[in-house]
């Protein structure tokens, strides 16, 4: 209170480090350096680019994930969208294979971005018009996209069509100087989430809303706009990843991104992103993916832990950053 | 003030209620509070004035135990105590009736008054119980609010009036008042100041914070001036007048609070609204403001003041025949629309809808004008740091550090902030709501110097104010709302504290009402 009223003004002070922002980036070096201790394959190269290429998926959504909670809003039905998204996709591909060859995968993935950022955009014109929690909105779509890939796949499994696996696969498996395909893809949308978020008036918008929506208001921000494409943006995501998806597994099936939803909201508030909404952390969401799945990966190279508790270790950990995060900010 | 020596006798050999020792708070390297040593006796109502940032708050809160002090100690009827929180004072008999609200918005009023101190009937709440009592205390604080009404769905006045009954739930030996006016209009601060005066009947303590001088005249019998976290001295209250109490508190000769009035043209409007209508706000109102012209806006706090300019901003539902902003009418009203056409809204909830307060300061800054500032897809954040330099040298908004967020600014300048944000848009006319509610003298005057450049520059400005004097002080031309209407328009020398009170409140507004807010008749005002 006595401090405000000296007029000094130390300039630029805003580039002083947080130490909190760096947290996630500590965590994941830690667990690195005990997988490195715990197994000596867990260095080699081909098993750590396995990790990041298997984090790709989580990544890539957490990076839409990240805009929706930067909000203050939230979305459940990723998991089950990506599902309905992979489905929609390998059917579009199989039906049009036989006129157009290899450029059905092309027609199927774009058919995939027009159907997820639909997707999105549903979730965002019910959660603004209707006035609706996003909790609420998102698991309803959440229940009606899965039971879509239920039906689709006639409670079975959805395979791509045999002629497209030869051209399909190198999206999954192939590399460019050694760096897989998933890894770039993930990195470009890394790099376009935060240039999004952090560089232009739509970031800037989205965070401000997150973080008072009346103020927002007040000031003139298109809110319900605002809001509805950080849906979008989601829907967006989630069709990158289901495109990146496809060529692993060649099928949809109803488990398909089953408990997705938990995994990138995990991943995303590790990272840093206030769940409340307010401030967004784009790179701490990818240490948060890579977390997930490092530890994943440890416990199976391991032998002390049974992999069947990767989910258990998994949702520990959200519990525990959350805790060390009340620690640390409340002093 | 007979009654104060009167009331000073009462006690007279009697140690007093409370008393504070050389009581200092010290945060870090900041000297919040320095060796404030206060007697609060019995049947007495003692006032602490000084300017924000005088040590008020914590003064308040060592006393109530929710701080604890750094040196100095705290005695009650001349035994020593500590208080470790706030329970233990209250237990204690010392109550720290909070400025912010703190009430649960969901409950009930009666369930909020005894939120903790439940009335049980072996393992159940008696709530007929509850509630049977919790109208007493509302009709004993005047307030009109029921029982079992929903405090969320409450006016702000009515809480404030809530929160006042939940402290006086359980007797009181001390009760500390920390700005309880702010919020409550006219009537209801003569409601609550005859509560006070019942309190000291009790021989109850009462200290009481304000910056309301005319009230804490009206109410204390002794006077306490803080300044800088340092005791600047203690008046029987009958000794000072309202100005040396404000002299005392600057520190400095008061210099003319309010700039002079200036000429104004008779130019087109710069803004002209007809038959505005407010869904639930305000009836059928058309106004308009001339280049160089502060037109005030006064009324009771629930006269749809706020509310009108609300519905004019398209921030609530509204219908108008039409709004000329500029010359140019604009038909689908909107913040962003009419900002674009020169007119911006300044909000009386500066905490509430005005600033991000866990963000900083140049976001803050620019969030209102962040397109016309980046035209292109980028944000310039090297221009944004140069805006808010000059913001703060321009509005001599006082910082410690350019990095922080603006909840961590002082009222006064998180306010002239607020009005550094929305001149970004360089608008045309500004409607500023409540410019000047809670901060100290300091920062007022320099808003109201703000005002006056704004206007003597060509632009148009509307004042909402609660408090007459600002709007004596500022206007050119007032106009008064009451129940949804604007029922009277006063210029030149009509304006002064009576005529707007009587307009405000009276039902009959014959003479100065109705057809006073017509275009022709408002333009031809007293040279």
């Amino acid at each position: 209170m006595t401090a405000a009223t000296e007029p000094v003004a130390t300039p630029d002070a805003g580039r002083r480090i947080r130490w909190a922002d760096l947290a996630p980036f500590i965590a994941l070096g830690v667990i690195v350096f005990l997988g490195i201790l715990i197994n000596s394959n867990f260095a080699s190269s081909a098993n750590i680019i396995n990790v990041i290429t298997r984090s790709a998926f989580i990544a890539i959504i957490a990076v839409g994930a990240t805009f929706v909670i930067s909000s203050g809003g939230l979305d459940l039905s990723v998991g089950s969208m990506m599902a309905f998204v992979t489905g929609l996709m390998i059917m579009t591909m199989n039906g049009l294979a036989p006129t157009y060859g290899n450029w059905a995968i092309v027609m199927g993935a774009g058919v995939a971005l027009v159907v997820g950022g639909l997707c999105g955009l549903f979730n965002g014109l019910i959660i603004t018009l209707g006035r609706i929690e996003p909790f609420i909105v998102t698991l309803g779509t959440m229940g009606i996209f899965r039971a879509f890939i239920t039906f689709m796949s006639d409670g079975g499994s959805l395979p791509i069509d045999r002629s497209l696996r030869a051209a399909y696969r190198p999206v999954y498996f192939g590399d460019f100087m050694g760096i897989p395909y998933p890894v770039l893809i993930t990195l470009g949308v890394i790099l376009l989430g935060a240039f999004l978020l952090y560089r232009t008036k739509y970031g800037r918008h989205l965070t401000s809303l997150g973080s008072n929506a009346e103020v927002a208001r007040f000031s003139g921000v298109n809110v319900s706009r605002v809001r509805t494409l950080a849906y979008v943006i989601q829907g967006l995501c989630v069709a990158v990843a289901a495109i990146c998806y496809v060529p692993r597994l060649g099928a949809a099936t109803p488990t398909t991104g089953q408990l997705w939803e938990l995994q990138v909201i995990t991943a995303v508030v590790i990272g840093g992103t206030l769940l409340r909404g307010g401030r967004g952390r784009i790179w701490g969401s990818v240490a948060g993916a890579l977390i997930l799945e490092v530890i994943a990966n440890v416990m199976v190279l391991s032998d002390m832990v049974s992999e069947y508790l990767v989910a258990a270790v998994q949702g520990a950990i959200i519990i525990i950053a959350m805790l060390a995060h009340r620690f640390t900010s409340s002093r | 003030m007979r009654q104060a020596s009167e009331i000073e006798s009462v006690p007279a050999g009697n140690a007093p209620t409370l008393c504070a020792k050389g009581l200092s708070k010290v945060y870090g390297a900041i000297t919040v509070l320095s060796d404030v040593t206060l007697d609060i006796h019995a049947g007495q109502v003692h006032a602490i004035i000084g300017e924000n940032g005088a040590g008020k708050s914590t003064l308040m809160k060592l006393l109530s135990g929710h701080v604890t002090p750094t040196a100095g100690g705290l005695q009650m009827e001349g035994q020593a105590v500590a208080f470790a929180d706030a329970v233990e004072a209250e237990n204690a008999g010392v109550v720290l009736v909070h400025q912010e609200i703190l009430l649960a918005p969901d409950l009930t009023v009666a369930q909020n008054i005894f939120l903790g101190r439940e009335i049980r009937r072996g393992f159940m709440v008696d709530d007929r119980a509850m509630n049977r009592r919790a109208a007493e205390l509302l009709a004993r604080v005047g307030a009109t609010a029921r029982p079992h009404d929903l405090v969320g769905d409450l006016p702000l006045a009515q809480r404030q009036l809530v929160q006042i009954a939940r402290a006086l739930l359980d007797e009181r030996k001390v009760v500390i008042f920390d700005e309880p006016t702010a919020m409550l209009a006219n009537e209801e601060v003569a409601a609550l100041l005859e509560i006070i005066r019942g309190l000291r009947e009790h021989g109850v303590a009462v200290l009481y914070i304000s910056h309301r001088l005319d009230e804490v005249q009206a109410i204390a019998d002794r006077i306490t001036v803080l300044r800088d976290g340092r005791m600047i001295g203690s008046w029987p209250a009958a000794e000072l007048s309202q100005r040396q109490m404000a002299e005392l508190m600057v520190g400095r000769q008061l210099d003319m609070l309010y700039p002079d009035k200036r000429e104004v043209q008779t130019q087109a409007p710069l803004l002209l609204v007809t038959d505005l209508e407010v869904d639930q706000g305000a009836q059928k109102a058309s106004f308009f403001v001339r280049p160089g012209e502060v037109l005030g806006l006064g009324g009771m706090i629930g006269s749809g003041r706020t509310e009108l300019i609300e519905g004019l901003m398209g921030l609530r539902p509204s219908q108008a025949a039409s709004v000329v902003v500029n010359g140019a009418e604009v038909t689908r009203r909107s913040v962003a629309s009419l900002m674009a056409a020169g007119l911006v809204y300044l909000t009386e909830d500066r905490k509430g809808k005005g600033l991000l307060l866990d963000e900083r300061l140049a976001p803050n800054l620019t969030l209102q004008a962040l397109a016309s500032l980046n035209p292109g897809l980028l944000l310039d954040r090297r221009s944004e740091m140069d805006c808010l330099r000059k913001a703060v040298a321009e509005y001599d908004i006082r910082v410690r550090s350019l990095a922080l967020e603006a909840g961590k600014l002082s009222g006064g300048n998180q306010q002239k902030l607020l009005l550094a944000k929305v001149m970004m848009t360089n608008p045309s006319v500004v409607i500023i709501d409540e410019p000047t509610r809670g901060i100290d003298i300091g920062n007022k005057s320099q808003i109201y110097d703000f005002i006056d450049a704004m206007v003597r520059a060509g632009k148009a400005c509307i004042v909402i104010s609660s408090e007459m004097q600002e709007l004596v002080g500022l206007a050119d031309r007032v106009l008064v709302m009451r129940a949804g209407r604007v029922v009277a328009e006063l210029s030149g020398d009509e304006i002064n504290e009576e005529n707007i009170v009587y307009a405000a409140t009276s039902n009959a507004h014959g003479g100065t009402g109705e057809d006073s807010h017509d275009r022709s008749d408002g333009a031809r005002r007293d040279a």
